[in-house]
């Protein structure tokens, strides 16, 4: 394989997942903030729920749609730029995919028609049903693709099959009900909806520091004050931590994201700061709370946290295990009728995988020396720098959040959240940060996952298509200045929409007159 | 339930079941937008077209990516080789459609003249690239694409971009262009009030009808004549495991057309694809506007379905490699994950064509210029 394609595959699945993953979470939240918006409209009937819930539905378009236009890449990219991933493991990835179009996509796309031009054609309480679907198509699409994606981070239920040479489904059910995955899901949707809850309060208290809109906008920041204060917490509380444990790779990412050279006595301390060194394989001046990472990461007093270079000594076990079963599948494509091969092979099938990592550094797996396979074993450790400081500010900007809702909620309650202007503020300028926070976590699963395409199973760099590199700076440029110019479009827009405020035409009501006189922010 | 060939079946005819989907429910948003320039002058005018299908492009553009994931679950050769392998066509493919989407959205979103302008040409990019690529890539299927399989099965492509553009490929792709136009052009004329743009949809619908019945005799007469059509040598095991280098193909002029001697029924598909056009024309010409859509419904159904016919076992035959050709034999996934799909596929589709009724009978009626300058929802 050609080392310059491999590279250049990733930073474009880099490129177009992030991108993507902008727009995404924002769909996920503000479609459930809609439908409580909307379900307040229905209740009480009173008009400014209406304005409120189209203002903000406005917004959605102008967001949902890049998410549907970048989200066609995603669905076909595996296929044009992860050809033999394709291959190996279709029987299983593939299903997932196809599932979500079918239960989510049509759902979610068709009822958005509705949503958006369906206000005078049906009932209040039909409409309101529509939104509904609107928001559960969008949640279960994140579901199904994080099926997908926690089956990439834990293969549960699926086999190697010399004779197709590929992964085979064993057990759907496993595949299904992936520990990983439902602990992705929930950590994914509540960050969508902290992004939401961020979005609506940072420019409802832009309205209030304006004093412009108030009635929509104390309303709309109520709203985004419980929603995301019980979102953060869930995505904090309820973190992909609890999955760390199950896998090699898993624990190599823990290991990683602690910068834990070695494993520690039980309880584990947990490292706030430090600078990780990839030479020496040491952390210097780290700063350690004891016991905290045991307490988190095994929920016991006295489970261990694997370092990370025992981790490197099984991987150096599994990979000398796996060039066993290397030898039994190329003597079984040969003859497919040999039992002992069979037999060999059975035997020692859990690690192909790993013998596949030498492909790195020699052709045929076989040759290998237990020198060079000593080496390549340390293959397996990730970015560690990277893994670290993205966590640490991902989990600090999570727990910011927490904070900010706190505040918002707290004021809200006391209904002083219109008047307080320090806070506004805040608000304002957090907006940003929950992206940060979600692009970075990203970047710590898929990152943290390398050297695998599939932990354990397929390493990277021989999941590719077989392409030019020519062929992926095309793609790449083009990618990047399509994808650039619709941003700096949508941005436009929505400060567009924004200013142009929640009122449509001139009959809607005015907003009632502020507490604020109106002036421009200062600060 | 079902043995692993029946299975197979069944995903080889859903394969086509999603394909006609896709064709017939976005393939006249296609059209329109392809046609959007050219039927519609003033903005009023173009606005009406591009609410004519406002409500409904999202969830008919869904047809189209569960047809990609289908083929990934059901058919993981297929959508490895085909989709790298073409690799550079799927870029244009899907630049051109993530073009759509914006421009429907984000096209009346500002009063600005240059800029409506700017995004009805992107329009019609976003529905006549589409129409163009999918079918030369048809073209390349049906002529065997140059890719072989190593021996751990990964896929090489000998080929490029332009060399997908060979005459017989560019009238596959005239022909889905002139399919699709004409599907759109008979949306339109049931869906946009009577007038000036009623009367050019119809008129580019009669040119549409024609070109569709001249560029699929055409593309026909190829097949039968042109040195074209594989032939499988070795007898194909339908319970077999998914392994295509075991299958031994050679390439033989005229093997398209073999299967019609086989299975005289299958001559249904071509005569709908030619009996579709011309209703569809009649339709046109007499004023007759349901008549006119379903028959621009069923040419779109009859030509896909005779490509899929034609080719059977084939899906996707090598053009280098004797060893490499997939087919409904040898490409699939597992008994087992096909036999999920197909319970997954029975319980789904038929909630989602539920709805999809519905949601067409809530936007039920023509769109008039007068809602257009009125109705605050619109695009």
């Amino acid at each position: 394989m050609d080392p310059g394609v491999i590279d250049l595959s990733r930073l474009q699945f880099a490129l177009t997942a992030l991108y993507h993953f902008l727009f995404v979470p924002l769909t996920l939240g503000l479609s459930f903030m809609l439908v409580i918006m909307e379900s307040v409209y229905v209740m009480t009937g009173r008009p400014i729920w209406r304005v409120i819930t189209r203002f903000w539905g406005r917004l959605f378009a102008i967001n949902f749609v890049l998410g549907v236009a970048t989200g066609l890449t995603m669905e076909f990219q595996f296929g044009t730029n992860w050809s033999y991933f394709s291959h190996y493991v279709g029987d299983i990835f593939g299903a997932p995919l196809a599932i979500e179009g079918l239960m989510a996509f049509f759902l979610e796309a068709t009822f958005v028609g509705l949503m958006f031009f369906g206000w005078n054609r049906m009932s209040k309480l039909a409409h309101l049903g529509v939104t509904f679907m609107v928001a559960l198509g969008t949640n279960l699409s994140a579901l199904w693709i994080l099926i997908a994606n926690g089956w990439m981070q834990n293969p549960t239920g699926a086999a190697f099959n010399p004779e197709t040479m590929r992964m085979e489904v064993t057990d759907f059910g496993a595949v299904l009900f992936n520990p990983i995955a439902q602990a992705k899901f929930v950590h994914t949707v509540s960050a969508g909806y902290v992004c939401a809850s961020v979005f609506v309060l940072g420019i409802s208290a832009l309205y209030l520091l304006r004093g412009k809109y108030v009635g929509v906008a104390k309303r709309s920041m109520t709203v985004a004050a419980a929603f995301g204060l019980a979102s953060s917490l869930s995505v904090v509380v309820l973190g992909d931590e609890s999955g760390y444990a199950l896998t090699d790779n898993q624990k190599m990412k823990l290991a990683a994201i602690e910068a834990a050279w070695h494993t520690a006595p039980a309880p584990a301390g947990i490292t706030l700061f430090g600078m990780p060194d990839t030479a020496t394989r040491t952390t210097r001046y780290a700063v350690e709370v004891p016991w905290v990472l045991g307490l988190i990461a095994t929920r016991s007093l006295d489970g261990e946290v694997t370092g990370m270079s025992e981790l490197v000594l099984k991987a150096q076990e599994r990979i000398t295990s796996g060039v066993v079963a290397y030898d039994a599948v190329e003597k079984l494509k040969v003859d497919p009728t040999n039992v002992a091969e069979r037999a060999r092979f059975e035997t020692h099938r859990r690690d192909l995988g790993y013998a596949l990592l030498l492909k790195a550094h020699v052709a045929d797996p076989r040759l290998a020396s237990p020198q060079l396979i000593a080496a390549t074993a340390w293959d397996v450790v990730p970015n560690v720098p990277l893994m670290f400081w993205s966590f640490r500010i991902m989990a600090f900007i999570g727990f910011y959040m927490i904070a900010l809702f706190a505040v918002a909620f707290l004021l809200a309650s006391l209904r002083r959240h219109d008047s307080t202007r320090w806070f506004l503020k805040l608000a304002l300028v957090s907006i940003p940060l929950p992206w940060v926070a979600i692009e970075l976590g990203w970047m710590l699963a898929e990152i943290g996952r390398q050297p695998w395409a599939i932990e354990g199973v397929l390493p990277t760099f021989l999941a590719t298509s077989s392409l030019s590199r020519a062929a992926l700076w095309t793609t790449i440029i083009g990618f990047t200045a399509l994808y650039g110019t619709l941003a700096v479009i949508e941005v436009r827009l929505m400060i567009a929409s924004i200013r142009k405020g929640p009122f449509e035409h001139a009959e809607d009501p005015q907003p009632a007159p502020g507490t604020i006189p109106a002036q421009p922010i200062t600060a | 339930m079902f043995d692993y060939e029946v299975l197979r079946l069944i995903w080889w005819a859903l394969m086509g079941v999603l394909l006609i989907g896709f064709a017939l429910t976005d393939g006249y948003d296609l059209g329109v937008a392809a046609l959007l320039p050219f039927v519609a002058r003033s903005d009023v005018e173009r606005r009406m077209v591009i609410n004519s299908v406002g409500p409904a492009w999202e969830g008919h553009q869904v047809w189209f990516i569960t047809g990609g994931g289908a083929i990934f679950a059901a058919w993981p050769f297929v959508y490895a080789v085909s989709f790298s392998g073409f690799y550079l066509a799927m870029f244009l493919l899907l630049a051109a459609l993530i073009l759509r989407p914006v421009g429907f959205k984000y096209r009346s979103k500002r009063p600005d003249a240059a800029w409506r302008s700017r995004w009805d040409w992107a329009l019609f990019v976003g529905g006549f690239v589409p129409a163009l690529v999918f079918g030369v890539a048809v073209g390349n299927v049906l002529l065997g694409a140059p890719f072989r399989l190593d021996s751990d099965l990964r896929s090489f492509y000998d080929g490029s971009l332009l060399g997908l553009f060979t005459p017989f490929a560019l009238l596959c792709g005239l022909l889905s262009v002139a399919m699709l136009v004409l599907h759109g052009a008979t949306w339109l004329t049931f869906k946009v009030e009577h007038g000036p743009v009623h009367d050019r949809a119809r008129g580019y619908g009669c040119i549409a009808a024609i070109a569709s019945v001249v560029l699929f005799a055409l593309g026909g007469i190829y097949v039968a004549y042109g040195d074209i059509g594989y032939h499988m040598v070795t007898l194909a095991d339908p319970l077999g495991q998914s392994n295509p280098l075991r299958t031994t193909t050679e390439q033989v002029a005229g093997a398209w057309l073999g299967n019609y001697q086989l299975y005289p029924w299958m001559v249904l598909a071509p005569v709908l694809g030619f009996a579709g056009s011309v209703l569809a024309f009649v339709g046109i010409t007499r004023g007759w506007e349901k008549t006119s859509f379903g028959g621009s419904a069923l040419a779109a159904a009859g030509i896909i379905a005779t490509v899929g016919l034609s080719m059977f076992p084939y899906i996707l035959p090598s053009s280098i490699d004797a060893h490499s050709s997939l087919t409904v034999w040898n490409a699939s996934s597992t008994a087992k994950t096909l036999g999920i799909m197909v319970f997954v596929t029975a319980v789904l589709l038929p909630i989602v064509l539920a709805y999809t009724s519905w949601a067409f009978k809530v936007m039920w009626g023509r769109v008039t210029t007068e809602e257009v300058a009125t109705n605050p929802d619109f695009y």
